[in-house]
């Protein structure tokens, strides 16, 4: 909990990090949505509409795979030295890290829901919004361990390009959040397939417009074993992080 | 019982050897000195007793516990001030020692007596609540001190404690060291490469050079093997056989080491002997008397000055690489 703490505490005064991360999914939903949504409709529903949870569900990948990757920053700048010497089991702070993030999920995502309604006519219930913040934070769940564990393995920023191209933008791009996976080419249908993230936007995008394709059985069962496996492989990178 | 003891301890970076099967102890209430080069294996050693780094082999236990069986006591057992700063920049000084007190399990009605009576002792009460980042070196140095006593630690380590801090601060912090020490009867063990240092501090001090101990003893112990004080001569021409012949006649003159154009004598009570010695060599250009300083007897047992380059971040960085 001393490390959530921390790492609430460090998000709130880290403006810059906030702010960039709350702009980027509006220019997409407002330049790219609106743009492309101008000409086309999906699923009876308008192409910024459409791709709403989707960029909701962006914003979480994004958001917790850089905040876990920035573990590589606190060994860089030393302050994960006193929580690596502190006299508690690795996976204490593991948790207290993937909270930290989750918070930053939930924040965002919040906001991010808020402005939606407000100027986009998504509509919202207390239902389908807290049922969209539970997607939201389950998929987070499972981007921030393996964000995590990315970072509790790398040694130097300097693979974040990297990756980004191998890992983030696969994981988008392939994950339905920017359009429908029910009439695609066989190789995308398996991608999508074995893609934890195309079951968060699933799950969400179920969760706001009531349209699901894969089923929130089976996205809630996905995500779940996503985070479990990156919460045990992130908590057993942590317990090998050592100095030096 | 030690508060700590080493035996056979080695870490090795790919074929490099940074401590080198050391074996030590070092009793309860003592401060200790670890003082060598950069590179001589310092901080791998202070890492693997704080359980931060696995030993490659050897065994040792901090206050009676195993660093490999119950690295949780060791942890719980220390406090340790790094190197290289290690606060949280964004925090304040308070939050920095509110994370650390919980972290260490301090319990919630003692936080804030310990963390006013820590920032007490640093002296930095009145600056509590602006954040660590704005603090100014010596300010941080005394904060991370603070920070390492919040869970009253039976030991204490201190890496490089006053690197890169002026004079002034250097005195400042030795003062709060040696009070910890009489105070509160706690183990601290230091690492420096600075001679002054680890002779103002250090009940006994361990000279270390390529991760083994080439000397163990007090201050004082280690400025008397060196038999004496340091005098150089610079002579007008050439330093003439006849002088030398003169000096290798004095009982008091314990070595003599011909250099260009100069020599280096050791000499015991060289301010008693002076007289008789220039006497004895006659016109010299210019004489220089060095009372017997650690540095001398470092330079006697490993043949080096202490250098300032540093071997081991290298090692650490070329096995990082090579990972």
């Amino acid at each position: 909990m001393a490390v959530w703490h921390r790492e609430f505490i460090v998000y709130t005064r880290e403006r810059e990090r906030a702010i960039s991360s709350v702009v980027t999914p509006l220019i997409w939903l407002f330049a790219f949505g609106a743009g492309l949504g101008a000409s086309i409709t999906l699923a009876g529903e308008s192409y910024q509409s459409f791709i709403f949870p989707g960029i909701l569900a962006m914003n979480v990948l994004f958001t917790s795979m850089f905040y876990g990757m920035y573990v590589v920053w606190d060994k860089k700048l030393d302050v994960l030295k006193e929580i690596l010497i502190a006299p508690q089991p690795r996976w204490v702070a593991f948790s207290g890290k993937c909270l930290g993030g989750l918070t930053i999920c939930a924040f965002q995502a919040a906001i991010l829901l808020v402005i939606g309604g407000l100027f986009m006519g998504i509509p919202l219930s207390p239902a389908s919004v807290l049922f969209t913040l539970f997607g939201a934070l389950l998929f987070g769940l499972g981007t921030a361990s393996l964000g995590l564990t990315i970072g509790a393995k790398l040694s130097s920023p300097d693979s974040f390009s990297l990756v980004m191209s191998f890992v983030m933008w696969p994981l988008f791009l392939t994950s339905g959040a920017l359009y429908p996976i029910s009439h695609l080419p066989d190789y995308l249908q398996v991608l999508v397939r074995i893609n934890p993230m195309a079951y968060g936007v699933d799950l969400m995008r179920g969760a706001l417009l009531n349209t699901w394709t894969l089923g929130w059985g089976i996205d809630v069962a996905v995500l779940l074993l996503f985070a479990g496996v990156f919460f045990f492989l992130g908590s057993r990178a942590f317990d090998q992080m050592s100095l030096g | 019982m030690p508060a700590i003891h080493i035996a056979n301890l080695t870490k090795k970076f790919g074929k490099l050897a940074a401590v080198d099967n050391l074996s030590l102890d070092i009793n309860k209430g003592e401060i200790f000195g670890l003082l060598g080069p950069n590179g001589a294996g310092k901080t791998t050693l202070l890492s693997m007793l704080a359980v931060l780094m696995e030993p490659t082999s050897g065994e040792a236990t901090v206050a009676g516990h195993d660093i490999r069986r119950h690295p949780i006591d060791v942890r719980k057992s220390i406090g340790m001030v790094f190197q290289t700063g290690s606060l949280d920049s964004l925090l304040t000084a308070r939050e920095n020692l509110e994370l650390h007190a919980r972290l260490f399990g301090v319990p919630k009605e003692m936080r804030q007596t310990r963390i006013q009576e820590a920032l007490e002792l640093v002296e930095l009460t009145d600056r509590a609540d602006e954040r660590a980042g704005n603090f100014s070196g010596g300010m941080k140095r005394r904060l991370e001190i603070a920070r390492a006593l919040l869970h009253h630690p039976q030991v204490l380590f201190l890496d490089e404690p006053t690197v890169g801090l002026d004079p002034q601060t250097r005195e400042h912090i030795w003062k709060y060291i040696k009070a910890l020490s009489r105070q509160e009867q706690m183990t601290i063990i230091l690492t420096t490469h600075y001679m002054e240092e680890a002779d103002v501090l250090a009940d006994r001090i361990a000279l270390i050079d390529h991760g083994k101990i080439v000397q163990l003893d007090t201050p004082e112990g280690l400025k008397r093997q060196m038999g004496g004080d340091r005098v150089k001569l610079v002579c007008a021409k050439a330093c003439s056989a006849h002088m030398l012949a003169a000096l290798k006649k004095m009982p008091f003159v314990k070595s003599i080491v011909q250099g260009d154009g100069h020599l280096e004598l050791v000499v015991q009570n060289a301010p008693k002997h002076l007289q008789t010695i220039l006497h004895a060599v006659g016109e010299v250009e210019e004489v220089h008397v060095l009372p017997a300083s650690l540095n001398d007897v470092f330079l006697q047992y490993t043949g080096h000055e202490i250098r300032n380059e540093s071997a081991e971040d290298d090692a650490q960085a070329q096995w990082a690489a090579h990972r």
